[in-house]
């Protein structure tokens, strides 16, 4: 499943396994590395990606069980800075200019990185922020380069940002979701269990949902 | 053309970045090899154990220590903040310093045991026809050293090549300045395009192995040459 799922999956996990027989092993990578971990034979159960495109195309290839494809969180992306003094997100974020280094995650690999890209495509800062770009191979490395500081201000996952388990410093802005496509993550089922199959429909349940909100992700 | 532009272009990044690296690392690791070769410091073990941690230690480890004390809060990034310095991450330089550590044993160790094994007996011969220390080093422990000199910069050159989890770290992925070969795999991987990874990954197999021969090709004339 997604890294950046990671927190809300385990709240979830641990409510799922009160009420159910199964055990739940998570294993948490970059959805590239568990694709093509998956076509090559992994043996998992279910696939959490963090975009559509990966389980469409197990789905597509036979792989995934069809119709078992649904859309379980919407990611939402966040703008930050660790450095408490800058206070306007919006400013700094215009004032290129005057930033250093500004991280997103690689669009080639990121449904995030990509969200980003159109973000400040629609701005029309794209152009004029190409030498200040650094980009993280996933949204939890450009994470760290915003907490170490070594980038002044980054595009995240709001989720990496009200962390209920890590309050974090500095500011943040949330990019109004017109200004980028809608970054659905997808689940598929690998198997035909019953335990992998209740999973996915608890993925579902009011309970569940409630979590997914918590933990930062607007609801499908 | 099978690899891209950006995949020739990751290829001469890592090329330079392995070649600046092994010569800093010559510079700086030679007389720190001939020191560890020589003293009777009774902590010696220390320095040798911290320059061997980057054979155990995970190299993201490494670059994760490395991103977070160049940071503009962190040590090494307040320091030359204070001296006037331009930030060291995401840039050519701060990769060439992670690689510098990360390599450290690879250049120190080779050399120190070639000039362990020179022995004291040839230099102190040297010393009764009044030859300086800096004269006994350069036209005796050095060409003496020769095969641990070969050893240590082809090494050098090699794991820095494949570096992989410091770079990752620090960074950022700047085509042309800072994008390595072993990141530009590890997005074609990511990004499925396997056809491309095949090829660069190829290439940086066959560099490498070629690199290897020549070491253990070169040695094994130097032990014949010198029973």
């Amino acid at each position: 499943m997604a890294s950046n799922f990671s927190g809300a999956m385990k709240a979830i996990v641990s409510e799922y396994e009160e009420t159910s027989e199964h055990k739940i092993v998570l294993s948490f990578g970059s959805t590239g590395k568990h694709y093509a971990q998956i076509i090559n034979g992994a043996p998992f159960d279910v696939f959490l990606a963090a975009d559509s495109a990966r389980p469409q195309l197990l789905e597509d290839q036979g792989i995934a069980i069809i119709g078992s494809r649904t859309t379980y969180a919407r990611g939402k992306l966040a703008v930050w800075a660790s450095n408490p003094e800058i206070k306007d997100i919006k400013v700094a974020l215009n004032n290129h200019e005057g930033m250093r280094h500004l991280a997103f995650a690689n669009p080639k690999l990121s449904p995030y990185g990509i969200a980003a890209q159109q973000v400040l495509m629609t701005l029309d800062l794209w152009p004029k922020v190409q030498s200040k770009l650094v980009r993280g191979e996933n949204i939890a490395q450009t994470f760290q380069f915003v907490h170490s500081g070594n980038a002044d201000l980054g595009f995240v996952a709001y989720s990496q940002v009200i962390n209920p388990k890590q309050p974090l410093q500095g500011n943040w802005w949330i990019p109004p979701q017109s200004l980028y496509s809608p970054i659905d993550q997808q689940a598929v089922l690998l198997t035909n269990k019953q335990g992998p199959k209740d999973l996915l429909e608890f993925l579902k349940s009011p309970l569940a949902r409630q979590l997914i909100q918590h933990y930062g992700y607007e609801l499908p | 053309m099978i690899l891209t532009e950006q995949d020739l272009t990751a290829l001469f990044v890592t090329l330079k970045l392995a070649s600046v690296s092994t010569l800093v690392l010559l510079v700086v690791g030679t007389p720190l090899a001939w020191w560890l070769s020589k003293s009777q410091w009774r902590f010696k073990y220390l320095i040798e154990a911290i320059i061997a941690l980057p054979l155990i230690l995970p190299p993201t480890v490494l670059g994760f220590y490395l991103l977070v004390s160049i940071g503009p809060n962190g040590p090494i990034g307040g320091l030359v903040d204070a001296l006037g310095g331009a930030p060291l991450a995401f840039t050519f330089t701060g990769l060439v310093i992670g690689s510098v550590f990360y390599s450290m044993p690879f250049v120190v160790q080779p050399l120190q045991n070639a000039f362990s094994s020179i022995g004291q007996r040839p230099l102190e011969v040297a010393a009764t026809l009044r030859a300086s220390p800096m004269d006994r080093f350069f036209t005796i422990a050095v060409p003496m050293a020769k095969p641990g000199f070969i050893t240590a910069s082809v090494l050098g050159f090699a794991h820095t090549l494949g570096e992989f989890g410091v770079v990752l770290m620090i960074g950022g992925n700047i085509p042309g300045s800072t994008q390595v070969v072993s990141i530009a795999i590890y997005d074609h991987v990511e990004a499925l395009e396997y056809g491309q990874a095949h090829w660069l990954a190829g290439s940086l197999l066959a560099l490498s192995f070629l690199m290897l021969i020549v070491v253990y090709g070169a040695n094994r004339r130097y032990t014949v040459a010198q029973p």
